[in-house]
């Protein structure tokens, strides 16, 4: 079992489409990681400081409504508050159809795939008003840019950015013996102290893994070396020595910092983190899992962790080793597509025109994606917790989750096509050597044009990778 | 520390039962799934509704304390009590106008309030953050991640996935965890003609996992269908939390044992009267709903527990609303429950009593209430409430809530 180019576009990518001709190998493959961007330039999205303008203009609409309580410009100022909050669900609309235009229109799968595991591994969501959608430009900006870097690069970029802190609390975060901390306590009388939800989960989610060898005891001394980490509407992210816990932090068996000690003490902890061995056994496997199976290749798994280890997380070489696996390559399809993915697929396989999509206003977009997304048990940008999405397949295929993706298909595609295509065309153009008789049956023996295109996209083949 | 959630027990959340039910591998033919179904009886008798009241509700205007001398000082245009449309209770507390649908409950006591309640969360004040703990149950955010309603399942013997049901479309994370349950929508739709259905069962035959999720959808949708039709025939209205409600019954007359969904709209910083009106109107019409359908001999059996994340601030703000606060209350419905009543410790509304001098004090843990409620019902054993399901939790008197 070797590189199969259809294979590849489906289980590695964003699946066939009628307009790309499927990548010729491996090396083609891990080279696009390395060029421009091209999707991104052409479908472009605002990094954390376009959410950043939103959040502060929404504060300010806040404030100014707050203060005309019982005034007559009370209700322009409503008003106006309520203009911004319709400008950033306008945002979050746009974001979403460019995020879904990138896996629709690249000849590139392989960088939207890994951009979204390595999304998911560092979940982070807006739990504020003014915040509420800046998942996507955080991905923008923390994760995509650092995918084919080295794992520690893409590790600081998403810890250290404000929509993490921000979502696993770190910026309320103060070092008990701090200067905040001494200030508060003498002058207000106020109790401040350490927040140990970030470290936690760096340990447990993004780097060690749960059954990582830690302990509580670096649980806590991380979160005091975390301690300074924190963000303003203002500035973004700032290091506050502050707040920072005075002393040296000694985690897994390293000390880190001193008294006057900075961010850096921060940053070298967290590289020393994502070179851990536990990191490369915990990475190796989620890969394994997300790109292959439920229960991966414990051969495979192996093998990506080997490769981690031998270049201290260097990702361009540990997918190297996942695309050269024969693991890699067994024929039949296991994983189920999650729904942005299987609904991104589907109107890739379509060939859903671009304009279609861009053409879409913010209430279609909800009756389109967004709604069928939330009811097939993917919430876009609010996954369940930090853990992000499930990858067990049988998360994805409840009866009710099914129910809505065979509703999608059925009345979706006309809607976004003027014309579908025909049927046993599209058949081959999805699927291509994972096309057999019994679907081509199917294809030709539904009553109606549109069932039959639905039916094409409702098969467990097309619906799994 | 608490470990929680290893990737294998994550393999087995709530969506994963139907490929642990042994279905995998065994003849799909034989399937329970597939065929009309019959499922095992359920271990225990009573009915558990658990309703999740999104958004904040303001306890100081659904339960009106018109009797404590402080709260008419905090409220103008909310000013509720006997002398403004409300319905007196007790003599001390008064129940908000839009809930007098409920009134003959009260007087046949089931219905009941507890009133200072709260979750261990505390100022900090985010929706999120706040549903979130109130899901889990857990004494601080982030400390599991599955849901308190599943680990009473978890140690439950002889729970099947149609044991608990969780109904709509939002996510329900009390119920999420390793024990299985069942959802569905009653406004999920499979819309497919006879023979695209055909060829769709044809097109999964060979895939177990897609094959049952099918069969059980298309079971379901029909059920659901059966259901809006009949309700539709006794020229009923149907609106979607009504249809919730009467899904669940449905589901609590069969084999189903706890049923949980949510109501939203309680957010109310502005013109709070008439977004409180029209939320309280769901709650009502749900309380109704569900005892209507469940016919009198379920309803005695049954205890419909309605709870929000947070209460909301004790003082009126600016614009004919309130902010974000914290102690709030419980509402209390059904048969089993000891209504009649206003349960808990009344902390008073004086300044100095409130929490941070903002807030009502919260003087009760709505996960000690919930605890008991689940003894007295289900018999779960006091260290599974205490170290499982809601770990820490401290319940030292039995707050009296059933009338078992």
């Amino acid at each position: 079992m070797a590189f199969d180019p259809q294979l590849a576009e489906i289980r590695f990518g964003c699946g066939l489409s009628p307009s790309h001709v499927p990548m010729r190998d491996a090396t083609a493959m891990l080279n696009g990681l390395l060029k421009v961007d091209q999707a991104a330039q052409d479908w472009p999205i605002p990094g954390f400081d376009g959410v950043f303008a939103d959040a502060r203009a929404y504060s300010a609409a806040r404030r100014a409504r707050k203060q005309a309580v019982d005034t007559p410009q009370f209700a322009a100022r409503d008003k106006a508050l309520n203009q911004q909050r319709a400008l950033m669900r306008d945002h979050q609309a746009d974001w979403f159809i460019q995020r879904l235009l990138r896996c629709v229109t690249t000849p590139d799968g392989f960088r939207e795939r890994v951009t979204l595991f390595w999304a998911d591994h560092f979940t982070a969501q807006g739990k504020i008003a003014a915040l509420r959608y800046g998942a996507t430009p955080y991905v923008e900006t923390a994760v995509r840019p650092n995918i084919a870097a080295r794992f520690e690069d893409l590790l600081i970029a998403a810890v250290t950015n404000p929509l993490m802190l921000h979502y696993l609390d770190q910026h309320r975060s103060t070092g008990p013996n701090s200067r905040r901390a001494k200030r508060l306590a003498s002058r207000r009388g106020l109790e401040v102290g350490l927040n140990e939800n970030l470290a936690r989960e760096v340990l447990e989610l993004h780097t060690l893994g749960v059954d990582g060898p830690y302990t509580q005891q670096d649980v806590r001394q991380l979160a005091e070396l975390f301690t300074g980490m924190t963000y303003n509407l203002k500035d973004g992210f700032r290091f506050s020595s502050g707040h920072a816990e005075p002393g040296p932090e000694t985690v897994m068996g390293q000390s880190y910092g001193g008294d006057d000690a900075g961010f850096e003490a921060i940053q070298d902890a967290l590289r020393d983190l994502a070179r851990h061995p536990a990191t490369a056994s915990h990475l190796a496997y989620k890969l394994a899992v997300h790109f292959t199976s439920d229960t991966p290749d414990p051969d495979l798994v192996a093998h990506l962790t080997a490769r981690y280890r031998e270049t201290s997380g260097d990702l361009m070489q540990v997918y190297a080793a996942l695309l050269e696996h024969p693991a890699a390559w067994v024929f039949e399809l296991r994983n189920v597509k999650p729904p942005f993915a299987y609904l991104a697929s589907a109107c890739r396989a379509l060939g859903v025109p671009a304009a279609a999509l861009r053409g879409l206003n913010r209430k279609q977009v909800h009756r389109l994606f967004l709604r069928p997304m939330q009811r097939m048990g993917q919430r876009w940008e609010f996954s369940n917790g930090p853990d992000g999405w499930s990858e067990a397949d049988g998360d994805w295929i409840t009866p009710q989750a099914l129910a809505e993706r065979m509703r999608w298909c059925m009345a979706v595609p006309a809607r976004l096509m003027e014309r579908l295509p025909a049927p046993l065309a599209m058949l081959e153009t999805a699927l291509g050597t994972r096309s057999n008789a019994q679907l081509r049956f199917v294809a030709t023996a539904a009553e109606t044009e549109r069932e039959a295109v639905g039916l094409i996209l409702a098969s467990p083949t097309f619906q799994r990778r | 520390m608490t470990k929680h959630a290893s990737s294998s027990a994550k393999a087995y959340s709530r969506r994963s039962f139907l490929t642990r039910s042994g279905l995998v591998g065994c003849s799909l033919a034989a399937s329970p799934l597939l065929t009309p179904v019959s499922f095992a009886a359920a271990p225990w008798d009573s009915r558990l509704v658990v309703i999740i009241l999104r958004g904040g509700m303001d306890a100081l205007d659904v339960v009106q304390p018109y009797g404590d001398p402080a709260y008419a000082g905090l409220r103008s245009s909310l000013l509720g009590g006997p002398q403004n449309g409300a319905l007196d209770l007790d003599g001390y507390f008064a129940l908000h106008p839009a809930l007098a649908p409920l009134m003959p409950l009260w007087q046949a006591q089931q219905l009941g309030f507890v009133h200072a309640v709260s979750t261990p969360y505390r100022n900090k004040r985010s929706h999120f953050d706040g549903q979130d703990l109130l899901e889990a149950g857990t004494p601080g955010l982030h400390e599991r991640r599955d849901g308190w309603l599943n680990r009473l399942l978890q140690v439950t013997p002889g729970v099947e996935a149609r044991t608990a049901f969780a109904i709509g479309q939002g996510d329900m994370k009390l119920l999420q965890g390793s024990a299985p349950v069942s959802d569905w929508s009653p406004d999920a739709q499979i819309a497919l003609s006879p023979q695209a259905e055909r060829l769709a069962g044809l097109m999964m035959e060979q895939d177990p996992l897609f094959h049952a999720a099918l069969g059980e959808a298309l079971d379901l949708a029909r059920d659901a269908r059966d259901n809006a039709a009949n309700a539709a025939r006794r020229g009923k209205r149907s609106r979607p939390h009504q249809r919730i409600a009467d899904y669940a019954a449905t589901q609590l007359r069969g084999d189903t044992r706890i049923a949980a969904f949510s109501i939203n709209g309680w957010d109310t910083h502005n013109r709070q009267t008439g977004a409180l009106t029209r939320a309280l109107g769901r709650l009502s019409d749900t309380i109704l709903t569900l005892k209507a359908g469940l016919g009198a001999g379920i309803w005695d059996k049954t205890a419909v527990v309605a709870m929000t994340e947070f209460g909301r601030t004790a003082r009126e703000n600016g614009t004919g609303g309130t902010d974000h606060g914290t102690g709030g209350a419980m509402v209390l419905a059904g048969g089993a429950i000891r209504g009649g009543r206003v349960h808990g410790h009344w902390p008073g509304l004086d300044e100095a009593a409130l929490f941070d001098r903002r807030d009502l004090m919260p003087t009760g843990d709505v996960r000690a209430q919930v605890g008991w409620i689940m003894r007295g019902m289900i018999g779960v054993r006091h260290q599974d409430i205490a170290n499982v399901i809601f770990p820490g939790v401290e319940m030292t008197t039995d707050p009296g809530l059933l009338r078992l």
